[in-house]
């Protein structure tokens, strides 16, 4: 792994989902979710990954759980200051301590929680699972969960269909850390909420990484909400990464151009700042069909020969990963930053 | 300014099912004016998708429009009031969908499987005028074409569940502009949709609303989407509309406390980078336990005991366009009922 300072290395990370037709259910192609895929998350921070439906930040999340075994590449996960292990070849029986490392946080905070469980039997059954068979013991830290997650301890024994949106996903965060994981992968956290309350959840994420070190891996497509949670972004397209870079770069910085076509797209809250908008034509590829070249060829405004034939590959630009043929020369824009606002 | 051309006043719609009373819509008022955009805007459960049915009066049971007005000026000058029309008459059915067009959030439930895109846009055509199925073809064709979808005169042959989602929701748009409405509702168009997809819907509606004037009710709970559209904006909380306004009114110079948390609450890419957002106490009230009084008092920083949590306040005109309903601003308050 490149530093002691980081958690996770993921190098070459590939998942090709089989296409079958037919009665004998015949792989007739692939779908190439995760198309070589490299970052790493350093310890107490947030890497977003960020791209539009289909772009595989779902499948890169899972196969860093290993809910989906990887077609190639390799996870690194650091277990302890001095070791590593490669979660995408790790047997299934050694992954089982792992698990307690590396946790999970859902999108849909009605349908993770299991409607005939109490609270305290929700967040306490990782502990249970793990070996802490004393009731006592799992009420203790279960309360300690609570407190962390600003929810009443008075509220264990409650089932969850007593609770809001907002108070469900914080019932999701006290069990994901009940066993003091060192990575959280929170897919679409805050999507399922509203407004005012995903405020509240993504101040409370802010917090906890502050208070336990945490290491997110920030699954997101709503730019807004990954501008307030991230240092590092990484923007997927069909499968790969296009760019990587520090929150405030990405933003107002970018260097690729899907990067900047993205930035342009999200509405802005400020009615005096109606700006003209890069309108991309065309849909996002097919992962199971990508153009040769540059994927994002057909919808780049910059796209020269060159970018139909040949795929660009992750190069340092001025401190950016950037995946573009033309990312030395282009001057792309972002959006302002909030000192001129 | 021109006449509106659609005045809601005073809209309560309950549902009312075993349990209890829903006061789903509980006096919304707004006006819509020919060519001009209003958005409505509010979190999850606040009567946005009501306010939208009421209107068209297509609300599901156990729901009814209880009372209040709905004035509709029609092509001749004459008003209807569609809070008084069977909902099930032939007149009602006319307005809908001919003088009021309206795209719902999810295409896939709207559109059918069974037909061609092509035959569902001729339906659309020739229930609203009398022409050939070659002229209601043509028209089809056009209508996709309008939309922006590629190829129309293959794709009038082609079935929704061929389509992907952004191509669904012009199709949708198509639907509802077939019989040449002067009003469009649109609720949440492009909630379900890509950033990018969503730059393209936003921009069709633009486009279509200025080559034929077009009034637009946009609903959606996102401000970004508000503040790049809309040139008047209804905020609602629980079933009241508790500030309206010109657009750069609301953003810039909000007055009712609910208006100005949520604002701050907003997340920006504009913001710096891991900031915190200001967030609001609480979170919203289940549907059957509305709190008495303001519904926004128990979440609200300026609520003064014994007034906000007895008194519905009533609405206050700040200037000609600018209206606020919160016992901050001046008027004495209602008692309650
Ligand atoms: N089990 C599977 N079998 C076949 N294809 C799959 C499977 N899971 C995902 N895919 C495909 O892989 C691609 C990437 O999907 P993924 O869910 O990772 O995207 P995503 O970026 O998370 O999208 P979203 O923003 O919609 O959640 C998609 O084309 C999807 O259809
Ligand atoms: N068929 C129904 N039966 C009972 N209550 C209903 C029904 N439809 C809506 N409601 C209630 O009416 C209220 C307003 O709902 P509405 O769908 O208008 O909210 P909305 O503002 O559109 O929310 P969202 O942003 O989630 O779409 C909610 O409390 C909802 O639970
Ligand atoms: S490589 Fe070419 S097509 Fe791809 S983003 Fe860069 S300029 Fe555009
Ligand atoms: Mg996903
Ligand atoms: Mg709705």
């Amino acid at each position: 792994m490149t530093s002691p300072q980081t958690i996770l290395s993921v190098e070459g990370l590939k998942k090709y989902f089989p296409i079958r037709r037919g009665l004998l259910r015949k792989v007739v192609g692939e779908v190439k979710a995760v198309d070589d895929v490299s970052f790493t998350i350093d310890r107490g921070e947030t890497l977003s990954l960020v791209g539009e439906s289909g772009c595989g930040k779902t499948t890169t999340s899972r196969c860093i759980l290993r809910a989906v075994h990887p077609t190639a590449g390799a996870i690194r996960f650091r277990t302890d200051p001095t070791r590593n292990v490669d979660v995408a070849v790790l047997p299934r029986a050694e992954l089982r301590p792992l698990r307690r490392q590396i946790q999970m946080i859902f999108q849909d905070p009605y349908s993770s929680l299991n409607p005939r469980m109490t609270i305290a039997d929700i967040i306490g059954e990782p502990l249970l699972v793990n070996g802490v068979s004393s009731l006592a013991a799992r009420r203790t830290r279960v309360g300690e969960l609570l407190d962390l997650v600003q929810l009443p301890r008075a509220y264990m024994n409650r089932f969850p269909h007593a609770f809001s949106g907002g108070q469900r996903q914080r019932i999701g965060i006290a069990r994901a850390l009940a066993l003091n994981p060192t990575l959280i992968v929170a897919d679409e956290p805050v999507s399922a909420l509203d407004v005012s309350v995903q405020a509240q959840i993504i101040n409370l994420m802010l917090d906890l990484q502050e208070r336990l070190g945490l290491s997110y891996l920030f699954v997101a497509h709503d730019l807004s909400v990954v501008k307030h949670v991230s240092h590092r972004v990484a923007v997927m397209y069909v499968g790969r990464i296009v760019e990587v870079a520090s929150t405030a770069t990405i933003f107002h910085r970018p260097k690729h151009p899907y990067t900047e076509a993205l930035l342009s797209a999200v509405p802005t809250p400020d009615p005096r700042r109606r700006a003209k908008r890069i309108v991309l034509e065309g849909e996002v590829a097919d992962p199971a069909n990508a153009p040769p070249g540059c994927a994002f060829h057909p919808r780049c405004r910059y796209a020269i020969e060159r970018c139909r034939q040949e795929l660009p590959r992750l190069a340092t630009v001025d401190g950016s990963l950037v995946a573009c043929h033309r990312s030395t020369e282009l001057g792309l824009t972002g959006v302002a930053s909030a000192a001129h606002a | 300014m021109a006449d509106p051309i659609l005045s809601v006043r005073d809209l309560v719609t309950y549902f009312r099912p075993e349990e209890g009373v829903v006061r789903a819509v509980d006096g919304a008022s707004f006006d819509l004016y020919p060519g001009g955009t209003l958005g409505i805007v509010g979190e999850s459960g606040c009567g946005k998708s009501v306010t939208a049915r009421s209107i068209l009066r297509i609300v599901d049971r156990p729901g009814e429009v209880e009372s209040g007005e709905i004035l509709l000026r029609r092509d001749d000058g004459g008003i209807v009031d569609l809070a008084k029309i069977d909902p099930r008459r032939r007149e009602m059915r006319a307005i809908r969908g001919g003088d009021i067009g309206y795209v719902f959030q999810e295409p896939m439930s709207s559109l059918s499987a069974f037909y061609t895109i092509g035959n569902q846009l001729m339906e659309a055509v020739r229930l609203h005028r009398a022409v050939t199925t070659k002229e209601a073809r043509q028209r089809a064709v056009e209508l996709l074409q309008l939309v922006g979808i590629p190829r129309p005169e293959q794709r009038v042959d082609a079935y929704s569940f061929e389509l992907s989602g952004g191509l669904r929701q012009r199709v949708m748009i198509a639907l509802a502009l077939a019989a040449e409405p002067r009003i469009l509702i649109a609720d949440e168009p492009t909630t379900a949709l890509d950033v990018t997809t969503q730059a393209q819907i936003l921009d069709l509606i633009r486009r279509i609303q200025d080559e034929r004037r077009l009034a637009v009710i946009l609903i959606t709970h996102d401000m970004g989407v508000i503040a790049e559209m809309a040139d008047t904006v209804a905020v609602m909380y629980l079933g009241k509309v508790v500030e309206s306004g010109p657009v750069d009114a609301i953003f810039h110079a909000p007055r009712h406390p609910y208006t100005q948390a949520l604002l701050r609450s907003i997340p920006s890419v504009l913001a710096e980078p891991r900031s915190r957002l200001a967030t609001i106490a609480g979170s919203i009230p289940h549907p059957y336990a509305r709190p008495e009084g303001c519904p926004f008092h128990p979440r609200c920083a300026r609520s003064i005991a014994g007034v906000c949590d007895r008194t519905v306040p009533v609405v206050t005109k700040l200037d000609e366009r600018h209206e606020v309903r919160c016992v901050l601003y001046g008027r004495p308050a209602e008692a309650a009922e």
